[in-house]
């Protein structure tokens, strides 16, 4: 997979979109079982992403990668800046300047080993992780574009059912259960607009 | 100064500005001290960029001691302590414990001269 610069600004700016673009839902998740900011700092972290283009998109994609991940970590706040952006500094830091889809298997796994260190949870707490090692599996186990889309949506709505174990939705304990987890959604969101982008730019 | 150096992280100016104000009254200038409490925009929130500013405020020789309120502030703590310079980053600690009491906990024990460890040690007691 190679991404020309054109490709690179086209993802970056599917990325924000969606999340930019769901921002009012996404704080509606979180006023359920958060603090209700969540909406709000996943759209100024992907504003200020959005800011840096179109410098960002003259990055090769690993250093990319890594500077929107930095971008997240200092303006996102709340504990969703470190977690998403850890998974794109991480991502950046294992992905070749053109990788294979075996180099994208090893690099989001290791970039998702990042997350649970950082957020010392695993699957199963209703957190973004719910979505991403399920993700991860259908990528690994050879999944297409819209098969891994698809499990970007129903991992997220797996989580509605579950009891927040980490968090600030953990405070609730099972009053928790019944809502979906907005940094989930959040994720699935982002993975939802990059293999769509990328399903356009590269036939494999 | 070689006392431990102690910074503040709320999700509140205000709390952290306060905490600060209470741990001077009982440790005087003789701790090194810094808060930061807010969001970039100055709403209810931590980040990462303030806590940095604020470890390197409160830096001292002998380490720095972290008191945070809830996750977000931790989370971000320790992402903060990830970006500083090697040789600083087993010499920043975030502590278990309440955010007021735990500040003035640890700056106390910090005033009598006490190690990181001993002062995360302090702070962290009163979970026990």
């Amino acid at each position: 997979m190679s991404l020309d610069r054109i490709a690179r600004e086209r993802l970056v700016r599917a990325l924000a979109a969606s999340v930019i673009s769901h921002a009012d839902e996404l704080t509606s998740l979180d006023q359920a079982i958060g603090d209700g900011d969540h909406g709000l700092n996943m759209k100024r972290g992907f504003e200020a992403v959005l800011a840096a283009l179109p410098d960002l998109a003259d990055k090769s994609l690993p250093e990319m990668l890594k500077a929107i991940g930095m971008t997240l970590v200092m303006k996102v706040g709340g504990a969703s800046g470190p977690l998403v952006g850890t998974f794109f500094m991480e991502l950046g830091k294992a992905l070749p300047e053109r990788p294979s889809r075996a180099d994208l298997v090893a690099a989001t796994e290791k970039a998702i080993e990042a997350v649970k260190a950082r957020g010392r949870s695993e699957e199963g707490q209703k957190t973004l992780l719910d979505v991403l090692v399920p993700v991860h599996a259908v990528l690994a186990a050879g999944g297409d574009a819209r098969a891994i889309a698809a499990e970007a949506v129903q991992a997220a709505d797996r989580t509605t059912p579950m009891q927040a174990i980490r968090g600030r939705a953990s405070f609730l304990g099972e009053r928790s259960i019944g809502h979906m987890d907005p940094g989930a959604r959040s994720v699935s969101l982002l993975i939802g607009a990059a293999v769509e982008t990328l399903a356009f730019e590269v036939n494999t | 100064m070689s006392n431990v150096g102690i910074v503040i992280v709320s999700h509140s100016r205000k709390i952290a500005e306060g905490a600060a104000d209470m741990v001077r009254q009982m440790v005087g200038d003789a701790v090194p001290l810094a808060w930061t409490g807010g969001d970039v925009d100055g709403g209810l929130g931590t980040n990462v960029a303030g806590i940095l500013e604020a470890i390197e405020t409160a830096w001292s020789p002998a380490g720095v001691a972290i008191l945070v309120d809830l996750g977000g502030a931790e989370t971000n703590s320790e992402m903060a302590v990830e970006m500083l310079p090697e040789d600083r980053r087993a010499r920043v600690l975030v502590c278990n414990a309440p955010v007021v009491e735990g500040a003035v906990i640890a700056a106390t024990e910090s005033s009598g001269g006490s190690s990181l460890a001993a002062v995360k040690r302090s702070a962290e007691e009163f979970y026990a």
